[in-house]
């Protein structure tokens, strides 16, 4: 079983390699990479067409296994959020889990486990045994560790395992009942709001909780400038703080709640223009690390309701590459800072052996042109739900096959 | 959601009131806005003579349905709709039994398969009445949707400052109290801006959102500088139960510094006009002498001027449908 891709454009982001050549996949592997390799026997040949050829993306957090949108989307491999219908945080649901999508016909899914014991913010979770069982990291998802003994406890408690602890930007008593980005449109339509104070708190608060421990914080979901201005700042003393955010904040701010739109109503807020601005120039500078999906598929049924009671999330997987590109093409973004943060930074923080262009790697692969335009349609998605409020919006880049362990599990043209 | 075949409800071409609902007064523009006072000053004559009821809306079904308690305002809109020749039907039922959206959505779908005409809506999330009415055929009026918009509230209280004062544009006028959860104080703003008043918000830190300033207000903290020179000071009630939320030390700390007495009242103007929505908590927000003041107050006014304004929306939204303008 071998498949040759030729005449690629090769960029492998984990060591900033951008390269015109071929890949041979075998056994699900990374055989070969150069220039005119050699087709083996029997090797099916693949003409990219001088299309991109990176390893996936590695989305470090999704809320559902939706293998299909993932695939569609570039990703191989999902780290799942732990607050499931079963909430992930014994070895036994990490290892149903990780069980389950090793069958070859999905993308790769990695639980992080619940950071606490039923993610209640009081017990430190079983860490040691659901990081044996395969869970990557450790997070309580949409809840920050409020309690600063119990988050001190964690870090000195995961630092034995080398443990990555995934906190949630939010202090919670601050964001109180809100929904909605705490400003002068939260004021004119009467919405609850939160501060952006209540993320830069957490983060100051967890950046001395880290170096006081020793062990590193990784912020999930990153919204404000103060945010990314607190991360820069701890970053420059040292401390070993890293952050993701999602497109949906590069690319859109608080103005897309008018009208109640609940499709624009996701955790932590869409901010401000400042705060949205001050986002990219995080991810340039490389203070934002990680760019993920937030990938939260919810039915109608619980968007079509009054914006206070809508479900908040965003299908973000299938958009997840095209609206990263968007900054890149607008000359904001380096397009191999993009994609280091789409996929080697998260394989390097989850000690995932993906995310790479090595020979010896395993085969997980997505080829895509960074040029082709495209116009995002939600009825055209392959994930059930359709709610993004990206529906019709132009954009650029588009996935055009996806590999995991050598098996193409999307085609563009299938 | 089936839609039924029905008479087109739009407003004819050319209508000096465009819109097909009241969903409240942001984005309307002073035309539409003196047209609603205009007709409701016509109300306010029919209202004050001992026949009172028309057939102006005869033979059209109004129906009331709010998902937040109330007594005033549902009973304003009742005696509108009623005098209007109207059929008004009543529904006031708790956000506790109808607390899901998909049940908020069925209600419409239901309610809409009854053809009424006019549907009244108060509910006790912001944007609520505006997803209602994505899905209902007839003209839908908002009564007062979570802490976004009161619109007749508004409405009512222009006129009442237009009939007293004769004029809104040029006025100072002063909205003070719990700015950051009230409705009333949105559509105020919105109203009162739009009609060239100049507007004042007064209120502790703790009740006034961020970023207020934007909505083209000048706010103050201290009575006595937001008073100064006023010509119409409007007090909001102080929802005591959010007194538990840390926005308050208590009701006595909050009378001492922003009830309204005629001691803090002497900054403003000598004819100025006192007003509230309703109800009062006396010796809280407002003191007795200064509510009871028959000079001055124009509490008792604004609920007269109530019916004759939801009885203008309630003209003004049928008219397509009854093929008038």
């Amino acid at each position: 079983m071998a498949t040759l891709y030729k005449n690629a454009r090769l960029i492998d982001p984990s060591n900033e390699t951008d390269v015109k050549g071929d890949l041979l996949v075998e056994n699900g592997l990374i055989a070969e990479i150069g220039e005119n390799i050699t087709t083996p026997e029997g090797a099916e040949i693949v003409d990219c067409k001088g299309r991109i050829l990176s390893p996936g993306i590695i989305d470090m957090r999704s809320h559902s296994v939706d293998s299909a949108a993932a695939a569609a989307g570039g990703i191989t491999t999902v780290i799942l959020q732990p607050n499931q219908t079963t909430l992930i945080d014994s070895d036994a649901v990490v290892e149903r889990i990780r069980r389950r999508s090793e069958d070859g016909n999905s993308v790769r899914v990695y639980p992080m486990g619940a950071a606490t014991q039923g993610m209640s913010g009081e017990q430190v979770a079983e860490i040691g045994q659901m990081q044996e069982s395969g869970a990557v990291a450790f997070t309580d998802c949409n809840k920050a560790v409020s309690n600063p003994l119990v988050m001190r406890r964690l870090l000195e408690y995961s630092g034995y395992f080398g443990a990555l602890i995934v906190q949630y930007a939010q202090d919670a008593s601050l964001a109180a009942d809100g929904f909605a980005h705490e400003g002068e449109l939260a004021t004119r339509l009467g919405l609850a709001g939160i501060p952006a104070a209540a993320e830069v708190i957490q983060i100051e608060r967890d950046a001395r909780l880290s170096e006081l421990t020793g062990s590193p914080v990784h912020f999930a979901l990153v919204s404000s400038r103060e945010g990314v201005e607190a991360v820069r700042r701890a970053k420059a003393q040292g401390i070993k703080i890293t952050c993701a955010t999602a497109p949906h904040y590069l690319m859109l701010n608080d103005n897309a709640l008018e009208g109640y739109r609940t499709f624009a109503k996701v955790l932590p807020p869409l901010r401000s223009e400042e705060d949205r601005l001050a986002l990219i120039a995080g991810l340039a500078d490389g203070t934002i690390d990680v760019m993920v999906s937030d990938h939260n598929p919810k039915s109608a049924d619980v968007k079509r309701l009054p914006l206070g009671q809508a479900a908040a999330g965003i299908v973000g997987a299938e958009t997840l590459l095209a609206l990263t590109l968007s900054v890149v093409h607008s000359g904001k973004v380096e397009l191999m800072t993009a994609l280091k943060a789409l996929i080697s930074t998260p394989a390097q923080l989850l000690k995932l052996p993906y995310g790479t262009l090595k020979k010896g790697a395993p085969a997980d692969l997505m080829i895509f042109d960074a040029e082709k335009p495209w116009r995002i349609l939600s009825e055209e998605f392959k994930s059930v739900a359709k709610n993004t409020p990206f529906d019709t919006v132009p954009v650029q880049g588009q996935v055009w096959r996806t590999i995991v362990g050598g098996k193409t599990l999307f085609n563009q043209e299938a | 959601m089936a839609s039924y075949p029905r008479a087109e409800i739009s407003p004819p071409s050319g209508s000096l009131f465009p819109h097909k609902h009241l969903l409240g007064i942001w984005g309307m523009d002073p035309t539409s806005i003196k047209h609603l006072l205009d007709v409701a000053e016509k109300y306010v004559d029919q209202n004050r003579q001992a026949k009172k009821t028309t057939s102006t809306c005869a033979g059209l079904t109004q129906i009331n349905l709010f998902f937040e308690n109330s007594t005033r305002t549902l009973m304003s809109f009742e005696i509108a709709g009623k005098r209007l020749g109207m059929d008004t039907i009543s529904m006031s039922t708790g956000t506790s039994s109808i607390k899901k959206g998909e049940t908020l959505l069925d209600t419409a779908a239901t309610l809409n398969a009854m053809h009424p005409d006019v549907l009244v809506m108060r509910h006790a999330d912001s944007g609520a009445v505006k997803l209602l009415s994505e899905k209902m055929d007839c003209a839908v009026i908002n009564a007062g949707d979570g802490r976004s918009e009161h619109p007749t509230q508004a409405l009512l209280d222009a006129l009442t400052i237009r009939r007293r004062k004769g004029q809104i544009h040029g006025q100072t006028i002063v909205i003070s109290g719990d700015i950051a959860h009230s409705r009333v104080a949105r559509s105020n703003i919105y109203l009162l801006n739009a009609m060239g008043a100049r507007v004042r918000l007064i209120a502790p830190p703790t009740l006034l959102p961020v970023d207020v300033d934007r909505l083209g207000v000048e706010v103050y903290h201290r009575m006595d500088e937001g008073l100064e020179g006023a010509d119409v000071v409007m007090m909001l009630r102080l929802q005591q139960e959010r007194m538990n939320g840390a926005f308050l030390p208590s009701l006595r700390e909050y009378y001492r510094f922003w009830g309204l007495t005629k001691e803090k009242l002497s900054v403003a103007k000598d004819d100025v006009l006192v007003m509230h929505p309703g109800p009062m908590n006396r010796g809280v927000e407002i003191a007795s002498d200064v509510a009871d003041d028959l000079d001055r107050s124009a509490i008792e006014e604004q609920v007269e001027m109530g019916v004759a304004a939801r009885m203008a929306c309630l003209d003004v939204l049928t008219r397509g449908l009854r093929g008038d303008e």
